[in-house]
This record gives structure tokens, sequence and C-alpha cells, in this order.
């Protein structure tokens, strides 16, 4: 039977150099919890340490989506979700090699890798802030070739969004949704946007800080919560959905 | 100015639509963020940029620019190429950064008028 999920599928961990240390996997997770989120997925700048100590800390009483938030080379940034760690881990291999630059811990903030009982693992110290040299048109391709779903993030902000930095979404750019941050929400978004009607929209909390998990979520109608049914909502297949 | 003086007097690397460098140059415009060029920019303007993703090509056709200007030696992807021939858009790369060419462009540009 079909049932409404509320997904949250844009969180980002302490991981992240611009999101608070409390951001680590078993406070995320209670946090979520609480918020009633049946589906979320952990996307950090340019890197995914932190994604198996969240499904750790997770265990089966939350669903959560292996991901990632890139910064292609036209600084756009795009979320690439899929459905386990091993395709995500093989992505992460090429975003290494095309991610150039140290950390400044001062400037920009602490990259902390935190297990499931909240112990610190390690310090990511590549530059995550940094921009890729991949263009977002091959990150696309090998999202898919991976079997992930490519989603730019945040359309309707002024930096980082495939509109600001794109101008326009070429037909033929095959992205498998598109986020509207909270601030606009889908149906503001749709009236905004009357143009990108071919595609699913999501929303989602892009919480850097434990109290913006689930601030915004996406109602997803599935049978239950796994990646090939949420990519069965995005293309609107048997029935599933999402609900706007 | 047509863009073959540019062209001509900068040294710029021609990458494709060479039967385009007569078109009249009427301005410039600088920028990476394609929302602001196509809010900025006018007909006839020659655009420089870092971008060279194939957006930049409907961009400028829709903006009907003079031809654009990649900064830094920055190389148009294949796709961008073959976009920049179907809409007549000349593509021209130089080695300088977007300050520099940019100011040599101004200085051709208004010296002549």
């Amino acid at each position: 039977m079909l049932k409404a999920f509320n997904c949250d599928l844009h969180i980002h961990t302490c991981l992240s150099p611009c999101a608070e240390l409390d951001m680590h996997p078993l406070v995320l997770v209670q946090k979520a919890l609480d918020r009633h989120l049946d589906m979320i997925a952990i996307c950090d700048h340019n890197a995914s340490d932190n994604v198996q100590y969240v499904m750790a800390a997770a265990e089966d009483q939350l669903s959560i989506i292996p991901g990632m938030e890139i910064t292609t080379l036209e600084e756009v940034h795009l979320l690439a979700l899929f459905d386990s760690l091993p395709p995500l881990l093989k992505l992460q291999q090429i975003i290494d090699e095309h991610l150039f630059g140290k950390n400044d811990e001062k400037r920009f903030g602490v990259q902390a890798i935190v297990n499931e009982l909240g112990e610190v693992e390690g310090i990511n110290n590549q530059l995550l802030i940094g921009a890729t040299d991949l263009s977002i048109d091959i990150l696309v391709d090998t999202i898919h070739q991976y079997g992930g779903l490519a989603i730019p993030a945040h359309i309707d902000r002024e930096s980082f969004s495939v509109l600001s930095q794109l101008g326009f979404i070429d037909r033929d750019a095959g992205f498998d949704a598109l986020e509207i941050s909270k601030r606009t929400g889908i149906q503001k978004g749709r009236l905004q946007y009357r143009e990108l009607v071919q595609y699913p929209f999501l929303t989602s909390s892009d919480a850097h800080f434990i109290g913006d998990i689930g601030n915004a979520f996406t109602k997803i109608l599935m049978q239950e919560t796994t990646f090939s049914e949420l990519k069965m909502a995005l293309s609107n297949q048997n029935g599933r959905r999402i609900l706007e | 100015m047509k863009v073959e003086t540019i062209v001509q007097a900068l040294g710029l690397e021609v990458k494709c639509c060479r039967g385009q460098l007569g078109k009249e140059v009427t301005g410039g415009y600088t920028g990476d963020l394609l929302s602001d060029v196509m809010g900025n920019s006018r007909e006839g303007y020659i655009w420089i940029t870092r971008q060279v993703h194939q957006n930049i090509v409907a961009v400028a056709s829709l903006k009907e620019h003079a031809g654009i200007i990649l900064i830094n030696s920055s190389q148009p992807t294949d796709d961008t190429l073959e976009k920049a021939r179907t809409e007549q858009i000349p593509i021209m790369v130089s080695d300088l950064p977007a300050f520099e060419i940019s100011g040599k462009v101004f200085n051709l540009l208004t010296s002549k008028t």
C-alpha cells in the first residue's frame, strides 16, 4: 500500500565546514526522528566520510540515502543520491582527484569525521568549500552511470545555483529533479518557474544546524522508504509520486 | 569597431565562426554568472567570461552578443563549440585574466569613438 512519507533529502553533518559541530550522526538521527522524518539524505560538501556513520546510527529506525553535495566547475551545487555506499564512494574517488586545496579551519570551519557513538574518527583536510574542476554535464553523466540521482540544489538561490550560474536549465540537462529552497517552497516555486513544469520539485531543509533538520521536507507517496521507491516517485511510476 | 579588429589587436585565438568576425561591437560585459549576464549585457556586446559551459552560447545568442572571449586560456567544451557554430557566435580565447583583457577591450572601444 502506498503511503506519504516525510523526506528531507538534503542534510549536512559536521563534516561540512559551514555546519555546526553538533551535527554528528547520533544527534542528527535523533533529531530527524523527533521531527517525524521517514527518510533523509546526507549531503556534505564534496565529501561523504560521515554517511556510513549516520547509517550506523540510524539502524532500522530511519532510512538514510547516501549522498553528496558536489560543487561543479561552474560553481553549481549538485546533489548526488545513491542506493548504497559503494557507488557513492566510487564517485568520491573522482571528486577527490578533482578538488584542490587544503581547508583553513579558522576561516571556513572544522571538517570533523564522527562515528555513530559520537567519537571523532578524524578530520578531513581537503578544501571542501572549494569547487571541483568537473563540469555539471560530466557530473550528471557520471552520477547516472553509477545508478544515482542528480538534483541541482536550491535552484532559487542567488548563489551556487544552476540558475544563478548557468542562467537557465537546458532541456537536455538530464536532471532527475530540482530542489527548491525552503524560503521559496514548492508551491511558490511552481509559479516562479512555470517553464520547469517537466521536472519534479523537492524541498528540503539543507540543514547545517541541528535545529534546522526537518524545517522543510517533501511528502512523497511510496510503498516504503527505499532509493528505488524514491526513483519511481521522481519519474511518476506505479502510482509513486511527489505530493506537492 | 568590428570583432576582427579586437582579435587582431589583442592576438585572440579564434575557436569558431571566423565568418562572423565582421560583426560590430557596441560595448562589452565581463561576468561568469549567466543570470547576471542575461540581465545586464546588451545587443552587440563582446562578452568576457571564464564560464565554458554550453549555456554561454544560448545566452550570447539570446542577447545578440557580437562574440565571446574566454579568459585564462580556458577552452570551450565540444558541446559549446558545436552550439556556437549552429548559432553563429564567434568564440575567442585569450591567455589573459579577466581584469586585463577587459581593460584592453575597454581601451580599444573607447579610443576609437
